[in-house]
């Protein structure tokens, strides 16, 4: 069992995301610590990339930002081998698939297995085309996670059973982004994924607010917050530690409220 | 391996908010491409509305001049809309409609796919928004305009490079926001399956017409094609129905921007490599992390990091020859044809009459060549003198 069931084994879990490198790889490593400390169950580290077309405004220009900074995928693997040196939080990759493809999947993940990176979400890597590196990563002992969309409908059975770690269930359509109101049935999804699986559910995209979180992580297994923190990062910059961790602090109260 | 592949290339990599519509798409297109009140349609649409067939024109001046095979010239440029990409968008948005759409969404490079997509949905009533770089809507201002006159919304982008690119990035951003009523008129042999058929499909016309139109006028294939290549689709289309004829060699022909040697180019299959990006495994400019590299050629429309996936597959099995040709080669070739056959051709279709400029002289005048004439150059002509140091008012 990977480390990724640890997350959602005390409750409901609170997932929290940054792009590493943005503003800078000492204030990633620093973060990722920071909120690990104020309760953060799983952190996402987002590998950045030119074109993540799945992101919204805010991801989007983080990804600019630390590219500019000079992050690289190698720079990413130092990040996660300094948070390890004092954190066994589990953690995951966001990434797109060409990163990956082009450093070479066996080595990437050699890499993964090495530091201790659990899992890895690629939102270009649907079910379809999972062969590319799903039973690579299975031999790696890293979990390629499944993606649920508001459309999925009949598909959520297929990709449900067959998911690893934990599913990410995408609240609504469109990119990731701040959300005032979430109008997916998110109830009937998960009840659907229940009915073939126990492999946790989290809840991302659109979450920023307490009430939001405790909402999303009453319907699931936990709620995943993205670009509500790379805005908190974007606005203090290398001075986002207190700020982030009292957000953290704040959005994991809600999401135990819930129980 | 998955649906959709060419070789090792293509599939769907795609986010799972756009996989059923996908699917839906691709049943729907299996579906309506053998019904024959469909292509009736389309034909219809294609013969009094977009002007087809185009000719296929022998070009005796430069033939001539060039004092090698005979010349003939596929003239895309002479549809309606003034491009080859009528072709596609034409079947595109009357499958759209059969599948009960009421909003089509495109990005657009030099602007010809977007007047042609503006085009469609005025005629079948339907809503348009398009997506165009920024820097692409202040070199082609005047597409830009007709596409406002047809009734279009456009969306400047100002992510990335603000070119093709991102554009791209920009409409399946907005598909998958909202794909209940929207069609995603994707512009070229690229993106996830089965855009890269589809677009093929409804492209390969050009071929077929210029297969008969040659066996008509000379009684025996060409010895070669030439057509410019981004994307591809011209470039599919031409090639299509030739793909069989082993004697015929297909040229696609590249924007190598400055150089293949400097870093502002866009000839893919010259200095790219193996990756996935835009929905589909294939040729990519990329750094040595796998960031898709900002590309650059003076033509909007060339102006992308990527290749279809079946031209690298062609390219990969050795069927389809590729190669590189400058901005300076391209405008030489772009004055080259106004002057001697009296033609002002898209500065993407330069491309390859630049090329195949190069290539005529070495061949016997026994032999024929088509080149496609994808568009027309209209458009280009400010930037043209612009280049060459003429500041003129559009």
């Amino acid at each position: 069992m990977s480390k990724i069931h640890k997350a959602f084994s005390n409750g409901k879990a609170f997932i929290g995301f940054l792009t590493a490198g943005d503003p800078s790889a000492e204030c990633t490593v620093d973060y990722v610590l920071a909120m690990a400390e104020a309760g953060a169950d799983l952190i996402e580290i987002g590998i950045p990339f030119s074109d993540p077309t799945a992101e919204g405004a805010v991801i989007q220009e983080a990804n600019v930002r630390a590219l500019k900074a000079g992050m690289t995928v190698n720079g990413v693997f130092d990040i996660v081998r300094q948070v390890r040196e004092k954190s066994q939080v589990p953690l995951v990759f966001l990434t797109y698939l060409n990163p990956v493809f082009h450093y070479g999947y066996e080595a990437f993940l050699e890499r993964c297995r090495e530091l201790g990176v659990d899992g890895l979400i690629i939102p270009d890597l649907p079910y379809e085309e999972k062969e590319e590196l799903a039973p690579l990563a299975k031999d790696y002992g890293v979990d390629v996670i499944s993606m649920i969309a508001p459309t999925s409908c009949q598909r959520i059975k297929q990709i449900a059973s067959e998911a690893k770690g934990f599913i990410y269930v995408v609240s609504s359509m469109g990119v990731t982004g701040v959300r005032a109101e979430i109008e997916t049935d998110i109830g009937s999804m998960v009840k659907v994924i229940r009915e073939v699986t126990d492999t946790p559910a989290a809840i991302g995209f659109g979450i920023s607010t307490p009430a939001q979180a405790k909402e999303m992580a009453a319907a699931a297994d936990g709620a995943i917050v993205g670009s509500a923190i790379v805005k908190i990062i974007a606005r203090y910059q290398d001075q986002a530690r207190e700020p982030l961790m009292e957000y953290v602090r704040e959005m994991k109260a809600a999401v135990r409220e819930t129980e | 391996m998955s649906k959709g592949r060419f070789g090792i290339h293509g599939g769907q990599y795609i986010s799972e908010t756009l996989m059923n519509e996908l699917i839906r798409l691709e049943e729907a297109y299996e579906y309506y491409k053998n019904d024959a009140e469909f292509n009736q349609e389309l034909n219809d649409l294609f013969r009094e509305y977009a002007n087809r067939p185009s000719l296929l024109y022998y070009a005796g001046n430069m033939t001539k001049d060039l004092g090698g095979a005979k010349v003939y010239l596929k003239r895309e440029d002479l549809n309606h809309t003034g491009a080859h990409k009528i072709n596609n968008v034409l079947g595109q948005a009357l499958l759209a409609k059969r599948m009960g759409k009421t909003r089509l969404i495109a990005e657009t490079g030099a602007g010809q796919h977007g007047v042609a997509t503006a085009t469609a949905a005025a005629l079948m009533g339907m809503e348009c928004e398009v997506f165009m770089g920024k820097e692409d809507t202040d070199r082609q201002a005047l597409n830009v305009y007709r596409m406002e006159l047809l009734g279009a919304k456009v969306h400047p982008v100002t992510t990335g490079t603000q070119t093709l690119k991102d554009a791209v990035n920009e409409t399946m951003r907005e598909w998958s926001c909202r794909v209940e009523d929207t069609h995603y008129v994707l512009g070229s042999v690229m993106g996830p399956h089965p855009f890269p058929t589809i677009v093929r499909d409804f492209q390969s016309v050009i071929s077929r017409e210029a297969r008969e139109q040659i066996l008509e006028k000379e009684g025996k294939l060409p010895a070669a094609v030439f057509a410019c290549v981004g994307g591809g689709s011209n470039a599919m289309g031409m090639f299509y129905h030739f793909i069989p004829d082993e004697g015929v060699r297909l040229i696609g022909c590249e924007a190598a921007g400055r150089g293949v040697n400097t870093k502002e180019t866009a000839a893919t299959i010259a200095t790219g490599s193996l990756g996935i990006f835009h929905g589909m495994k294939s040729y990519f400019c990329q750094d040595e992390n796998g960031q898709i590299a900002p590309v650059y050629s003076i033509s909007a429309g060339l102006d992308y990091p990527g290749i279809g996936p079946e031209h690298a597959y062609l390219h990969d099995i050795g069927r389809a020859e590729y190669v590189p040709v400058t901005d300076d080669e391209a405008v030489d070739a772009f004055e080259y044809l106004a002057r001697t056959e009296g033609i002002i051709c898209a500065i993407e279709s330069a491309h390859a009459v630049a090329y195949a400029k190069k290539v005529i002289p070495q061949m016997e005048p026994s032999e024929s060549v088509i080149i496609c004439l994808s568009g027309r150059g209209d458009k280009d002509v400010a930037a043209i003198a612009r280049y060459r140091g003429r500041d003129i008012h559009e």
